[in-house]
Protein backbone atom coordinates (compact mmCIF):
# COMPACT_ATOMS: atom_id res chain seq x y z
CA UNK A 1 0.00 0.00 0.00
CA UNK A 2 2.68 2.03 1.14
CA UNK A 3 4.11 1.32 -1.86
CA UNK A 4 1.31 1.93 -4.51
CA UNK A 5 1.22 5.60 -2.44
CA UNK A 6 4.43 6.72 -2.98
CA UNK A 7 4.35 5.57 -6.70
CA UNK A 8 1.27 7.63 -7.18
CA UNK A 9 2.78 10.16 -6.02
CA UNK A 10 6.16 10.43 -7.76
CA UNK A 11 4.05 9.46 -11.25
CA UNK A 12 2.86 12.69 -11.99
CA UNK A 13 6.90 14.16 -11.18
CA UNK A 14 8.46 12.57 -14.15
CA UNK A 15 7.28 9.73 -15.71
CA UNK A 16 4.14 11.04 -16.22
CA UNK A 17 4.99 14.27 -15.85
CA UNK A 18 1.66 16.43 -17.25
CA UNK A 19 3.94 19.02 -19.49
CA UNK A 20 6.76 17.38 -20.74
CA UNK A 21 5.54 13.83 -20.96
CA UNK A 22 1.55 13.69 -21.47
CA UNK A 23 1.86 17.24 -23.27
CA UNK A 24 -1.47 18.39 -21.61
CA UNK A 25 -1.68 22.15 -20.11
CA UNK A 26 0.00 24.19 -22.83
CA UNK A 27 -1.77 27.01 -23.05
CA UNK A 28 -0.63 27.95 -19.50
CA UNK A 29 2.28 26.16 -20.06
CA UNK A 30 3.35 28.71 -23.11
CA UNK A 31 1.45 31.70 -21.70
CA UNK A 32 2.20 32.16 -18.42
CA UNK A 33 5.98 31.00 -18.32
CA UNK A 34 8.01 34.06 -19.52
CA UNK A 35 9.51 34.34 -16.03
CA UNK A 36 10.28 32.03 -13.63
CA UNK A 37 8.27 32.82 -10.98
CA UNK A 38 5.24 33.59 -12.55
CA UNK A 39 5.54 30.09 -14.04
CA UNK A 40 6.01 28.27 -10.36
CA UNK A 41 2.85 30.25 -9.13
CA UNK A 42 0.61 29.01 -12.25
CA UNK A 43 1.81 25.63 -11.21
CA UNK A 44 0.93 26.38 -7.36
CA UNK A 45 -2.60 27.37 -8.17
CA UNK A 46 -2.64 24.32 -10.25
CA UNK A 47 -1.64 21.93 -8.13
CA UNK A 48 -3.98 23.23 -5.48
CA UNK A 49 -6.95 23.27 -7.75
CA UNK A 50 -5.87 19.58 -8.80
CA UNK A 51 -5.17 18.34 -5.43
CA UNK A 52 -8.87 19.40 -4.12
CA UNK A 53 -10.97 18.93 -7.01
CA UNK A 54 -9.42 15.06 -7.43
CA UNK A 55 -10.35 14.67 -3.50
CA UNK A 56 -13.63 15.78 -4.36
CA UNK A 57 -14.11 14.19 -6.92
CA UNK A 58 -13.39 10.98 -5.84
CA UNK A 59 -15.60 11.66 -2.84
CA UNK A 60 -18.54 12.27 -5.21
CA UNK A 61 -17.91 9.14 -7.63
CA UNK A 62 -20.39 6.96 -6.71
CA UNK A 63 -22.91 9.98 -6.58
CA UNK A 64 -22.70 11.09 -9.90
CA UNK A 65 -24.28 9.89 -12.72
CA UNK A 66 -22.26 8.26 -15.36
CA UNK A 67 -23.75 10.70 -18.17
CA UNK A 68 -23.49 14.07 -16.29
CA UNK A 69 -20.16 13.51 -14.88
CA UNK A 70 -18.66 15.75 -17.26
CA UNK A 71 -20.19 19.07 -16.56
CA UNK A 72 -20.30 17.46 -12.38
CA UNK A 73 -16.65 17.38 -12.64
CA UNK A 74 -16.71 20.45 -14.34
CA UNK A 75 -18.42 22.31 -11.67
CA UNK A 76 -16.70 21.29 -8.78
CA UNK A 77 -13.18 22.37 -10.58
CA UNK A 78 -14.58 25.96 -11.28
CA UNK A 79 -15.64 26.27 -8.05
CA UNK A 80 -12.42 25.65 -6.58
CA UNK A 81 -10.64 27.80 -9.34
CA UNK A 82 -12.65 31.00 -8.40
CA UNK A 83 -12.04 30.48 -5.13
CA UNK A 84 -8.10 30.52 -6.29
CA UNK A 85 -8.80 33.50 -7.83
CA UNK A 86 -10.87 35.35 -5.28
CA UNK A 87 -8.02 34.73 -2.40
CA UNK A 88 -5.05 35.53 -5.24
CA UNK A 89 -7.07 38.60 -6.13
CA UNK A 90 -7.36 39.34 -2.39
CA UNK A 91 -3.78 38.01 -0.28
CA UNK A 92 -1.35 38.47 -3.29
CA UNK A 93 -2.79 41.82 -5.79
CA UNK A 94 1.18 41.49 -7.76
CA UNK A 95 0.56 37.83 -8.59
CA UNK A 96 -2.30 38.30 -9.90
CA UNK A 97 -1.60 41.19 -11.55
CA UNK A 98 0.66 38.87 -14.01
CA UNK A 99 -1.42 36.04 -14.35
CA UNK A 100 -4.21 37.65 -14.75
CA UNK A 101 -6.33 36.07 -17.50
CA UNK A 102 -4.47 32.51 -17.10
CA UNK A 103 -5.91 31.72 -13.79
CA UNK A 104 -9.77 31.17 -14.47
CA UNK A 105 -8.08 29.50 -17.67
CA UNK A 106 -6.90 27.00 -14.54
CA UNK A 107 -10.92 25.93 -15.31
CA UNK A 108 -9.94 24.34 -18.75
CA UNK A 109 -6.38 22.93 -18.14
CA UNK A 110 -6.70 19.63 -19.55
CA UNK A 111 -4.69 18.10 -16.84
CA UNK A 112 -7.58 18.61 -14.13
CA UNK A 113 -10.22 17.55 -15.87
CA UNK A 114 -7.74 14.59 -17.29
CA UNK A 115 -6.74 13.70 -13.78
CA UNK A 116 -10.25 13.81 -12.75
CA UNK A 117 -11.56 11.70 -15.32
CA UNK A 118 -8.93 9.13 -15.22
CA UNK A 119 -7.88 8.36 -11.99
CA UNK A 120 -9.67 10.53 -9.63
CA UNK A 121 -13.53 8.77 -10.68
CA UNK A 122 -11.21 5.25 -10.29
CA UNK A 123 -9.37 5.61 -6.84
CA UNK A 124 -10.34 6.47 -3.39
CA UNK A 125 -9.55 9.47 -1.93
CA UNK A 126 -6.02 9.17 -0.16
CA UNK A 127 -4.85 7.87 -3.51
CA UNK A 128 -6.09 10.97 -5.43
CA UNK A 129 -4.90 13.36 -3.29
CA UNK A 130 -1.26 12.07 -3.63
CA UNK A 131 -1.94 11.68 -7.69
CA UNK A 132 -3.49 15.27 -7.52
CA UNK A 133 -0.23 16.33 -5.35
CA UNK A 134 2.20 14.69 -7.52
CA UNK A 135 0.93 15.49 -11.28
CA UNK A 136 0.72 19.66 -9.58
CA UNK A 137 4.08 19.52 -8.20
CA UNK A 138 5.26 18.02 -11.78
CA UNK A 139 3.58 20.65 -13.46
CA UNK A 140 4.91 23.12 -11.25
CA UNK A 141 8.36 21.96 -11.73
CA UNK A 142 8.38 21.53 -15.69
CA UNK A 143 6.44 25.18 -15.71
CA UNK A 144 9.28 26.88 -13.09
CA UNK A 145 12.44 25.20 -15.44
CA UNK A 146 10.42 26.52 -18.23
CA UNK A 147 10.36 30.37 -17.01
CA UNK A 148 13.84 30.30 -15.30
CA UNK A 149 15.03 28.96 -18.94
CA UNK A 150 13.11 32.02 -20.71
CA UNK A 151 13.83 34.53 -18.08
CA UNK A 152 17.75 34.25 -18.31
CA UNK A 153 17.50 34.12 -22.12
CA UNK A 154 15.60 36.78 -22.02
CA UNK A 155 16.40 38.80 -19.73
CA UNK A 156 19.66 37.83 -17.69
CA UNK A 157 17.35 37.22 -14.35
CA UNK A 158 16.64 33.88 -12.60
CA UNK A 159 13.59 35.09 -9.89
CA UNK A 160 14.37 39.19 -10.60
CA UNK A 161 17.67 38.11 -9.34
CA UNK A 162 20.34 39.93 -12.37
CA UNK A 163 23.37 37.16 -13.29
CA UNK A 164 24.01 39.38 -16.56
CA UNK A 165 22.81 42.44 -17.96
CA UNK A 166 19.27 42.89 -19.32
CA UNK A 167 20.84 44.33 -22.97
CA UNK A 168 22.31 41.00 -23.48
CA UNK A 169 19.34 38.92 -23.45
CA UNK A 170 17.68 37.56 -26.31
CA UNK A 171 14.19 39.07 -26.49
CA UNK A 172 12.88 35.88 -28.30
CA UNK A 173 12.36 34.37 -25.18
CA UNK A 174 9.84 36.08 -23.25
CA UNK A 175 7.82 36.02 -26.72
CA UNK A 176 5.73 32.99 -27.75
CA UNK A 177 8.26 31.87 -29.96
CA UNK A 178 10.74 31.42 -27.26
CA UNK A 179 8.32 29.62 -25.21
CA UNK A 180 8.28 26.98 -27.93
CA UNK A 181 11.78 26.78 -28.40
CA UNK A 182 12.21 26.23 -24.79
CA UNK A 183 9.56 23.74 -24.65
CA UNK A 184 10.87 21.81 -27.31
CA UNK A 185 14.67 21.56 -25.82
CA UNK A 186 13.23 21.04 -22.21
CA UNK A 187 11.30 18.06 -23.88
CA UNK A 188 13.59 16.44 -25.64
CA UNK A 189 16.48 16.25 -22.66
CA UNK A 190 13.94 14.65 -20.67
CA UNK A 191 12.93 12.35 -23.08
CA UNK A 192 16.92 11.41 -23.67
CA UNK A 193 17.14 10.96 -19.76
CA UNK A 194 13.94 8.78 -19.71
CA UNK A 195 15.11 6.63 -22.54
CA UNK A 196 18.02 5.58 -20.89
CA UNK B 1 -22.89 2.51 -2.12
CA UNK B 2 -23.53 1.55 -5.75
CA UNK B 3 -23.11 3.61 -8.36
CA UNK B 4 -26.14 5.96 -8.99
CA UNK B 5 -27.98 5.03 -12.49
CA UNK B 6 -28.17 7.68 -14.82
CA UNK B 7 -31.74 8.18 -15.22
CA UNK B 8 -33.11 11.68 -15.80
CA UNK B 9 -34.27 12.32 -11.49
CA UNK B 10 -30.68 11.01 -10.79
CA UNK B 11 -28.89 13.43 -12.98
CA UNK B 12 -31.14 16.44 -12.30
CA UNK B 13 -30.29 16.01 -8.55
CA UNK B 14 -26.62 15.12 -8.34
CA UNK B 15 -26.24 18.31 -10.94
CA UNK B 16 -28.25 20.43 -8.84
CA UNK B 17 -27.30 19.73 -5.42
CA UNK B 18 -23.71 20.39 -6.53
CA UNK B 19 -24.30 23.33 -8.32
CA UNK B 20 -25.71 24.57 -5.47
CA UNK B 21 -23.17 23.31 -3.07
CA UNK B 22 -20.85 24.55 -5.28
CA UNK B 23 -22.68 28.18 -5.12
CA UNK B 24 -23.35 28.07 -1.70
CA UNK B 25 -19.44 27.89 -1.53
CA UNK B 26 -18.20 30.84 -3.98
CA UNK B 27 -20.93 33.39 -2.24
CA UNK B 28 -19.18 32.61 0.91
CA UNK B 29 -15.66 33.02 -0.44
CA UNK B 30 -16.80 36.03 -2.29
CA UNK B 31 -18.05 37.95 0.97
CA UNK B 32 -15.04 37.18 2.59
CA UNK B 33 -12.46 38.68 0.22
CA UNK B 34 -14.54 41.39 -0.96
CA UNK B 35 -13.61 43.94 1.23
CA UNK B 36 -9.70 42.74 1.30
CA UNK B 37 -10.01 42.85 -2.35
CA UNK B 38 -11.56 46.74 -2.60
CA UNK B 39 -8.92 47.87 -0.17
CA UNK B 40 -6.06 46.77 -2.29
CA UNK B 41 -7.52 48.20 -5.16
CA UNK B 42 -8.22 51.68 -3.52
CA UNK B 43 -5.06 51.52 -1.73
CA UNK B 44 -3.44 50.85 -5.45
CA UNK B 45 -5.47 53.98 -6.87
CA UNK B 46 -4.48 56.16 -4.51
CA UNK B 47 -0.78 55.48 -4.38
CA UNK B 48 -0.95 55.75 -8.23
CA UNK B 49 -2.71 59.50 -7.37
CA UNK B 50 -0.16 60.45 -4.73
CA UNK B 51 3.14 59.15 -7.37
CA UNK B 52 1.43 60.80 -10.00
CA UNK B 53 1.16 64.43 -8.77
CA UNK B 54 3.47 66.99 -7.94
CA UNK B 55 5.24 66.36 -4.71
CA UNK B 56 4.20 68.65 -2.00
CA UNK B 57 3.46 68.84 1.06
CA UNK B 58 0.27 69.36 2.40
CA UNK B 59 -1.83 68.41 -0.88
CA UNK B 60 -5.27 67.34 -0.61
CA UNK B 61 -6.79 65.18 -3.04
CA UNK B 62 -10.47 65.85 -4.07
CA UNK B 63 -13.26 63.26 -4.61
CA UNK B 64 -13.43 62.15 -8.40
CA UNK B 65 -15.11 64.06 -11.22
CA UNK B 66 -16.30 62.41 -13.94
CA UNK B 67 -15.45 63.89 -16.82
CA UNK B 68 -15.23 62.67 -20.69
CA UNK B 69 -15.83 59.66 -19.45
CA UNK B 70 -12.38 59.54 -17.30
CA UNK B 71 -11.72 60.15 -13.67
CA UNK B 72 -10.47 63.55 -12.38
CA UNK B 73 -8.88 63.74 -9.40
CA UNK B 74 -8.11 66.91 -8.26
CA UNK B 75 -5.07 68.41 -5.98
CA UNK B 76 -5.35 71.77 -4.18
CA UNK B 77 -2.27 73.15 -1.98
CA UNK B 78 -4.09 75.85 0.48
CA UNK B 79 -7.49 75.66 -1.77
CA UNK B 80 -5.31 76.62 -4.84
CA UNK B 81 -5.30 74.12 -7.70
CA UNK B 82 -1.86 72.31 -7.63
CA UNK B 83 -2.73 70.05 -10.49
CA UNK B 84 -4.83 66.72 -11.09
CA UNK B 85 -4.49 62.75 -11.77
CA UNK B 86 -6.58 61.79 -14.51
CA UNK B 87 -7.09 58.36 -14.69
CA UNK B 88 -7.40 57.33 -18.74
CA UNK B 89 -8.30 54.10 -20.71
CA UNK B 90 -6.87 53.62 -24.15
CA UNK B 91 -6.37 50.99 -26.84
CA UNK B 92 -2.77 49.40 -26.52
CA UNK B 93 -1.09 46.55 -28.84
CA UNK B 94 -2.49 43.66 -26.57
CA UNK B 95 -5.49 45.12 -25.20
CA UNK B 96 -6.96 48.30 -23.33
CA UNK B 97 -4.91 49.73 -20.49
CA UNK B 98 -5.15 51.89 -17.85
CA UNK B 99 -3.27 54.72 -17.22
CA UNK B 100 -2.77 57.46 -14.18
CA UNK B 101 -1.58 61.29 -16.14
CA UNK B 102 -0.57 64.03 -13.15
CA UNK B 103 -0.60 67.25 -14.48
CA UNK B 104 0.68 70.91 -12.39
CA UNK B 105 -1.57 73.95 -12.13
CA UNK B 106 -0.50 74.79 -15.94
CA UNK B 107 -0.88 71.32 -17.39
CA UNK B 108 2.88 70.19 -17.42
CA UNK B 109 3.46 66.34 -17.04
CA UNK B 110 4.35 65.94 -13.19
CA UNK B 111 4.16 62.05 -13.73
CA UNK B 112 2.71 58.46 -14.87
CA UNK B 113 1.83 55.20 -13.51
CA UNK B 114 0.49 52.28 -15.51
CA UNK B 115 -2.01 50.81 -13.48
CA UNK B 116 -2.64 48.19 -15.77
CA UNK B 117 -1.88 46.46 -19.08
CA UNK B 118 -1.48 43.74 -21.33
CA UNK B 119 1.05 44.72 -23.66
CA UNK B 120 4.09 42.31 -24.88
CA UNK B 121 6.71 41.62 -22.26
CA UNK B 122 9.73 43.06 -22.73
CA UNK B 123 8.85 45.39 -25.42
CA UNK B 124 5.30 47.36 -24.72
CA UNK B 125 5.70 46.65 -21.03
CA UNK B 126 8.29 48.80 -21.10
CA UNK B 127 6.18 51.48 -21.03
CA UNK B 128 6.64 52.39 -17.40
CA UNK B 129 10.41 52.84 -17.50
CA UNK B 130 10.45 54.30 -20.93
CA UNK B 131 8.67 57.07 -20.89
CA UNK B 132 9.77 58.45 -17.50
CA UNK B 133 12.34 61.14 -19.08
CA UNK B 134 12.59 64.39 -19.73
CA UNK B 135 10.84 64.24 -23.55
CA UNK B 136 7.75 63.25 -21.45
CA UNK B 137 8.38 64.30 -17.85
CA UNK B 138 7.99 68.17 -17.05
CA UNK B 139 6.42 68.81 -21.26
CA UNK B 140 2.73 70.47 -21.83
CA UNK B 141 0.97 68.61 -24.71
CA UNK B 142 -0.08 71.97 -26.13
CA UNK B 143 3.71 72.55 -26.62
CA UNK B 144 5.39 69.13 -27.31
CA UNK B 145 4.00 67.76 -30.41
CA UNK B 146 3.27 63.78 -28.56
CA UNK B 147 2.87 62.03 -31.26
CA UNK B 148 6.00 59.62 -32.09
CA UNK B 149 9.31 60.70 -33.26
CA UNK B 150 8.59 57.99 -36.38
CA UNK B 151 5.27 59.95 -36.56
CA UNK B 152 7.26 63.80 -36.64
CA UNK B 153 6.71 64.11 -33.07
CA UNK B 154 8.70 65.00 -30.21
CA UNK B 155 9.16 61.63 -28.62
CA UNK B 156 11.19 58.79 -29.18
CA UNK B 157 8.91 55.14 -29.41
CA UNK B 158 10.23 52.32 -27.33
CA UNK B 159 12.09 50.26 -29.82
CA UNK B 160 9.75 47.90 -31.79
CA UNK B 161 6.78 48.37 -29.77
CA UNK B 162 5.21 51.76 -32.15
CA UNK B 163 2.10 50.83 -31.62
CA UNK B 164 1.86 50.57 -27.18
CA UNK B 165 3.89 54.09 -27.71
CA UNK B 166 1.20 55.34 -29.80
CA UNK B 167 -1.60 54.47 -27.22
CA UNK B 168 0.48 55.64 -24.54
CA UNK B 169 0.80 59.13 -26.34
CA UNK B 170 -2.86 59.36 -27.06
CA UNK B 171 -3.86 58.14 -23.91
CA UNK B 172 -2.06 61.37 -22.43
CA UNK B 173 -2.87 63.63 -24.61
CA UNK B 174 -6.60 62.50 -23.82
CA UNK B 175 -6.37 63.29 -20.18
CA UNK B 176 -4.45 66.52 -21.32
CA UNK B 177 -7.35 67.34 -23.26
CA UNK B 178 -9.64 65.83 -20.18
CA UNK B 179 -8.26 67.77 -17.45
CA UNK B 180 -7.94 71.30 -19.34
CA UNK B 181 -11.60 71.11 -20.02
CA UNK B 182 -12.58 70.17 -16.85
CA UNK B 183 -14.45 72.46 -14.85
CA UNK B 184 -12.35 72.72 -11.95
CA UNK B 185 -9.21 73.54 -14.30
CA UNK B 186 -10.71 77.23 -15.02
CA UNK B 187 -8.46 78.44 -11.76
CA UNK B 188 -5.46 77.83 -13.84
CA UNK B 189 -4.43 81.04 -15.86
CA UNK B 190 -5.34 80.75 -19.68
CA UNK B 191 -6.10 76.79 -19.13
CA UNK B 192 -9.48 77.03 -21.60
CA UNK B 193 -7.37 79.08 -24.42
CA UNK B 194 -4.71 76.09 -23.80
CA UNK B 195 -7.53 73.47 -23.97
CA UNK B 196 -9.21 74.56 -27.32
CA UNK B 197 -5.96 75.50 -29.00
CA UNK B 198 -5.07 71.82 -28.50
CA UNK B 199 -7.57 70.16 -29.37
CA UNK B 200 -7.58 71.65 -32.96
CA UNK B 201 -4.25 69.91 -32.72
CA UNK B 202 -5.07 66.82 -31.69
CA UNK B 203 -7.67 66.42 -34.55
CA UNK B 204 -5.12 67.04 -37.32
CA UNK B 205 -2.94 63.88 -35.27
CA UNK B 206 -6.26 61.93 -35.25
CA UNK B 207 -6.52 62.28 -39.16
Amino acid sequence: MANKALKTLTNGLLKENPTLVLVLGMCPTLATTSSALNGMSMGLATTFVLLCSNVVISLLKNLIPDKVRIPAFIVVIATFVTIVQLCMQAYLPALYDSLGLFIPLIVVNCIVLGRAEAFAAKNNAGLSALDGLGMGLGFTCSLTVLGAIRELLGTGKIFDFSIFPDSYGMLIFVLAPGAFIALAYVMAIVNKLKSK
Amino acid sequence: MAKMKSTLSNMLLSLTLIALVAAGLLAGVYTMTKATIDATNAAKQQAAIIAVLPQQEGLEIAEPIMHEGMEIYCATLDGQTAGAAVKVAENGFGGTFNLMVGFDAEGAITGFQVLDHQETPGLGSKMQEWFANPQVIGQKVGETNFTVSKDGGDVDAITAATISSRAFLLAVTKAYNAFMSAPAADAASGATVMAEENETENETVEE
